[in-house]
């Protein structure tokens, strides 16, 4: 019997591991091992040239405004999901999650049909100067959309969690509003925010088909990343597409590092 | 200070939590919320400290209309029943809260919160955080951040309600104790009608969303005005339209006038109580308390034919009088 048991749990490690293999380890694998085929020269060279650089900085600049964004309208949203009853608050809850539910080439099309030249706001922005499709404030509203529901979704279950005695306690004591938020109800949230965080700095470096839409995919100027990864992979750029990846992955791991650094830092409690 | 309710309103949805209640509270004084759960009682509470706003009526503290007062601004001190402690802040910490928002120097809350760690006997733990604790040091951590912004009114919403039996006939003794010292108006709601004799000094009974008695333990159980706050201020037994409590409820071994016949079904020893449980010709249970001595005089036996017999009885007219019935002169 305990045989029989132990070969089925080996089984399902070995299962569980061999389907994550295949599904992730092994193409991640391969993406290593063809950046660095022709060297680690070659590599460099093919994400170091001005348009690729200028692709970096501009994800990074998107998702350095698009999260800080998310993130406080998200805490905000959590807070009127949880704390307070309002006309409404079955749709706010239901909106939150369209981003999950609409595919990221809708939601680019949507802000053009919005945000276009011909668009019905777009038009007026036009004539005052500001040109949001086709241009980084249109792929900054686009990363947005993307990434709005994570910050949200995370502190929504931390909040209900935590109940509200201790934001009455502080009440009680002579905190006003801001003061309870800042240093009792912050603080207890801080993991769900973190993570929340992480998943939308993800989300906003890797996003592509929203932002693709519109972008109108100028080189130089409105490429992000992703966007100059997949166009230097339909050019036969192989080591460029590759290196490329490896780096936006980078950059993503990092955050993730940071943030359990943060962690472990504070952890012995 | 003193503490006036008047005709208290509060609905949640279709619950009626507070029918027009009033209340009294003298200055200085430690008064009770007794009821079940349900009846309003810690409603009641949580309007006087503005953390729920009444549909109709007023509160006034210290003769002052403190109705429209929101809560951080009312000087009130609150202890919630499973301690609100602030988890990410050391003992310290959650202590010194009302003070560092009321930017008091550092020396000054240094001193104030090594007054109260004295005063709720938690040295020794200031730099440990509330899961470092036990549910009862927990407790007196919350009682000390409540008490270190020199309230003008201290709440207690059911404080040793999620405590264990023993921590929490100590920390009510703590409590009155601590009364005596700190001299605060004091209110606390509780469920537990032995817990309010023990501790207050004055009870307030409520049923259903209203107050059904106010007054001293004393006057509640010798003189209860109502059906309610008879059977929920000490054991009582029915007998028709008779209330009788269970010490007052005689058993002799020949017939008499106003006595039952009865069969003992059990005897149970609490010591120095013993409680003999009896079922009457009609198949009705009581019950008669007595002392073990007593008990022991009267050489009852399990399945024993007795006669039973109140000395006392209270009727409840229909008109809304209590009246006492001497029945028996023992």
């Amino acid at each position: 019997m305990v045989v029989r048991r132990n070969a089925g749990r080996w089984g399902l490690r070995a299962f569980a591991l061999g389907y994550l293999a295949m599904l992730l380890l092994v193409p991640l694998g391969m993406i290593f091992y063809r950046a660095f085929e022709h060297g680690f020269g070659a590599a460099w060279d093919a994400v170091t040239t001005a348009d690729a650089l200028h692709a970096f900085y501009l994800t990074v600049l998107i998702a350095a405004i698009a999260v800080p964004v998310n993130t406080i309208f998200g805490v905000g949203c959590a807070l009127l999901l949880v704390r307070s009853n309002f006309r409404g608050k079955a749709l706010l809850n239901a909106v939150i999650d369209l981003p999950f539910a609409i595919s990221p080439v809708v939601i680019g099309l949507s802000l053009i049909l919005v945000y276009g030249r011909f668009g019905w706001f777009g038009g007026w922005l036009f004539d005052q100067g500001i040109q949001v499709i086709f241009s980084v404030p249109g792929m900054v509203l686009a990363t947005m959309f993307v990434s709005l529901p994570f910050v949200a979704r995370e502190v929504v279950p931390v909040l209900h969690e935590i109940g509200d005695e201790q934001e009455q306690a502080a009440r009680t004591l002579g905190a006003n509003w801001w003061q309870t938020f800042r240093r009792i109800t912050l603080p207890a949230i801080r993991w769900g925010v973190a993570y929340g965080v992480v998943l939308s700095t993800a989300r906003a470096l890797g996003e592509f088909g929203a932002v693709a839409v519109v972008s109108g995919r100028i080189t130089g100027q409105t490429q992000t990343a992703t966007i100059w990864i997949s166009q230097a992979f339909s050019k036969f750029d192989t080591t460029g597409a590759y290196t490329g990846s490896i780096v936006l992955a980078l950059i993503a791991v990092t955050t993730l590092l940071a943030m359990n650094i943060f962690k472990r830092k504070e952890a012995p409690r | 200070m003193s503490i006036i309710v008047e005709g208290a309103r509060k609905q949640f949805s279709d619950f009626v939590a507070l029918d027009d209640v009033s209340i009294e509270v003298p200055d200085g004084s430690l008064t009770a919320l007794l009821g079940p759960s349900g009846s309003g009682k810690s409603t009641l509470l949580r309007v006087i400290a503005g953390l729920e706003q009444p549909d109709a009526g007023r509160v006034l503290i210290s003769g002052n209309d403190a109705t429209a007062v929101p809560a951080q601004e009312r000087g009130v001190g609150f202890v919630f029943q499973h301690y609100a402690a602030f988890k990410h802040m050391t003992v310290r910490d959650n202590i010194a809260f009302g003070l560092t928002i009321r930017k008091r120097s550092k020396k000054e809350v240094e001193d104030r919160v090594d007054e109260l760690v004295g005063l709720v006997h938690l040295e020794g733990f200031t730099d440990r955080y509330p899961s470092q604790l036990s549910g009862g040091q927990r407790q007196r951590m919350a009682l000390a951040r409540a008490l270190a912004v020199e309230p003008n009114v201290l709440l207690l919403d059911e404080p040793f309600g999620a405590l264990d039996a023993n921590v929490r006939k100590e920390l009510r003794v703590w409590l009155r104790r601590l009364h005596d010292e700190v001299h605060v108006t004091t209110i606390f709601v509780t469920h537990d009608q032995e817990e309010a004799m023990d501790v207050a000094e004055q009870i307030v009974v409520m049923n259903d969303g209203r107050i059904e008695q106010a007054g001293k333990p004393n006057d509640l159980y010798e003189h209860p005005r109502t059906e309610f706050v008879m059977s929920f201020i000490g054991p009582v037994n029915r007998r028709g339209a008779l209330f009788i409590r269970p010490h007052d409820l005689e058993i002799l071994h020949v017939p008499a006038p106003q006595a039952e016949e009865a069969m003992i079904k059990r005897i149970v020893n609490l010591g120095f109580e013993a409680r003999v449980e009896l079922m009457l010709g009609d198949g009705q249970e009581l019950w008669a308390q007595m002392t073990k001595d007593e008990a022991e005089l009267l050489e009852l036996v399990e399945g024993e034919i007795v006669f039973a017999r109140p000395r006392r009885a209270k009727v409840f007219e229909s008109n809304g009088e209590a009246r006492t019935d001497e029945l028996a002169v023992a």
